[in-house]
């Protein structure tokens, strides 16, 4: 238990001090919320119905595009080699640097969402159920960014071909989000949009790590 | 016979010179009889009139398009458990065959839906997740491009081809699953086709056609692989001698 808080530990430090930890992901939300209504037009009720969706995307991005930290430095200093020797299985550690990146930003982000949702005419009801659905998908979504960021750690400038390859994969969790935090099917918060999504985040839970430490292994051999 | 015999590459080139002109003639075959029975025997459609003569290039494009990936994923498997050596090679060999058939099916199929449903094309399960299809074998054939080491190429591009399968279910079972644009399943379920015969036996012939001239392809491309692999080889060999 002590090695996966050690995990977790130094990843959220690092992210704390490097300064590439949840204030530049909710600087970057922040930004694509003020551009988008400036490219759409100020239209509150077109901006209301289109809020979760645009949420989501900015989400998604912020995502994808902090995923080269998860593994790049470590990978590059040799940290990660030291960390395939230690206790914890190389599937363990993926998880660990998974979740830790889902603490450093999928988390703050969905915390946010509500605040910068006000600039896009939110519906205050829709509050509830897209904070809930955003905290759960991103985990799915920081897992599989974790799986692309492996599959893409020795190549140098990997980050068009990790969206390439991960983008794809987040398409049922876009989906599914945006339904679970559009109030379809009611303002229920466990509704069956949010429970297929809980669905994709379990799954994700227990496969990445392991087809993210097999890509790992074949960069470190 | 024995799929292990031919893991040896020479074995395979054998194979090959010797299976080439009977796959690649049947394809022709299958192709040209199914083209003419649904192009000139087959009777327009009641209700669809000529324009469902799109159907026989579109829906075996969807078919083999699934069906290439699935080949992908499955010799994915067998490089991953059995060590073969002319399995990564093969997924490689037939991911852009699988990008082709995925974007006929994606383009047919606009073109179909632009007088039938009145738009080119709409975001529902079916179409999306052929749409992802396409991408998925895009994303493989990149990693192939962005690893120069053939070896660690080849371990990434397993991993890429098996979490990406995930996505051939959800293409087959999504008209079930949603309310979709896209119509059911009529050809593969239970109680039968649903197809009239003069529609369904020529799909069944281009069907087979273009399964067949996807092994084809597959063939001379493998082909290509292994000598471009052997010539690879003798230049590291020429440049260590020298």
């Amino acid at each position: 238990m002590s090695v996966l808080a050690a995990l977790i530990r130094r990843d959220l430090l690092l992210a704390l001090r490097q300064g590439t930890g949840a204030g530049t992901a909710l600087g970057f939300f922040l930004t694509v919320m003020v551009l988008l209504p400036l490219g759409i037009g100020p239209d509150q009720a077109l901006l209301q119905r289109i809020a979760p969706g645009a949420l989501w995307i900015a989400l998604l991005l912020s995502v994808l595009l902090s995923s080269d930290r998860i593994f790049q430095a470590d990978y590059e200093d040799g940290s990660l080699e030291l960390m395939t020797m230690g206790p914890a299985a190389l599937e363990i550690v993926v998880t660990m640097k998974g979740l830790a990146h889902w603490l450093t930003t999928g988390l703050p982000l969905a915390i946010a969402a509500p605040l910068l949702g006000f600039l896009l005419n939110l519906d205050p009801a829709l509050i509830g159920p897209l904070v809930v659905a955003m905290g759960l998908g991103s985990v799915a979504l920081s897992l599989l960014a974790s799986l692309g960021a492996a599959v893409t750690v020795g190549i140098r400038r990997g980050g068009l071909l990790v969206a390439l390859l991960i983008l794809p994969l987040y398409v049922p969790v876009v989906i599914f989000g945006v339904a679970a935090s559009s109030g379809i099917g009611g303002l229920d918060i466990a509704t069956p949009s949010l429970l297929i999504l809980a669905a994709i985040a379990l799954v994700a839970l227990v496969t990445v790590p392991f087809a993210a430490a097999a890509a790992l292994r074949a960069y470190m051999h | 016979m024995r799929i292990e015999k031919y893991a040896n590459p020479a074995r395979f080139l054998s194979l090959q010179k010797s299976v080439q002109p009977w796959l690649t003639g049947s394809a022709v075959v299958l192709i040209v009889v199914g083209l003419y029975l649904g192009l000139v025997v087959a009777p327009p459609d009641y209700q669809q009139g000529e324009t469902v003569r799109i159907m026989f290039i579109h829906v075996p494009a969807a078919w083999t398009a699934m069906m290439t990936y699935t080949f992908m994923a499955a010799c994915s498997i067998v490089a991953i458990v059995m060590r073969h050596p002319l399995a990564d090679m093969a997924a490689k060999a037939a991911a852009p065959f699988g990008a082709v058939f995925a974007f006929l099916a994606l383009a047919t199929g606009s073109l179909w839906g632009k007088p039938m449903w009145g738009t080119w094309w709409v975001w529902d399960a079916r179409l999306t997740s052929t749409f992802v299809l396409f991408l998925l074998y895009l994303g493989y054939i990149a990693v192939w491009q962005a690893i120069e080491e053939p070896s660690r190429a080849a371990a990434i591009a397993r991993i890429v081809a098996i979490v990406g399968f995930i996505n051939v279910p959800i293409i087959k079972f999504s008209v079930d699953w949603w309310h979709s644009l896209h119509q059911g399943e009529s050809v593969f379920r239970m109680g039968g086709p649903t197809i009239y015969p003069t529609i369904l036996w020529p799909l069944l012939v281009m069907g087979l056609g273009y399964t067949v001239m996807f092994a084809a392809l597959e063939f001379s491309a493998l082909r290509t692989e292994v000598l471009a692999r052997r010539i690879r080889q003798m230049e590291i060999a020429e440049a260590q001698g020298s």
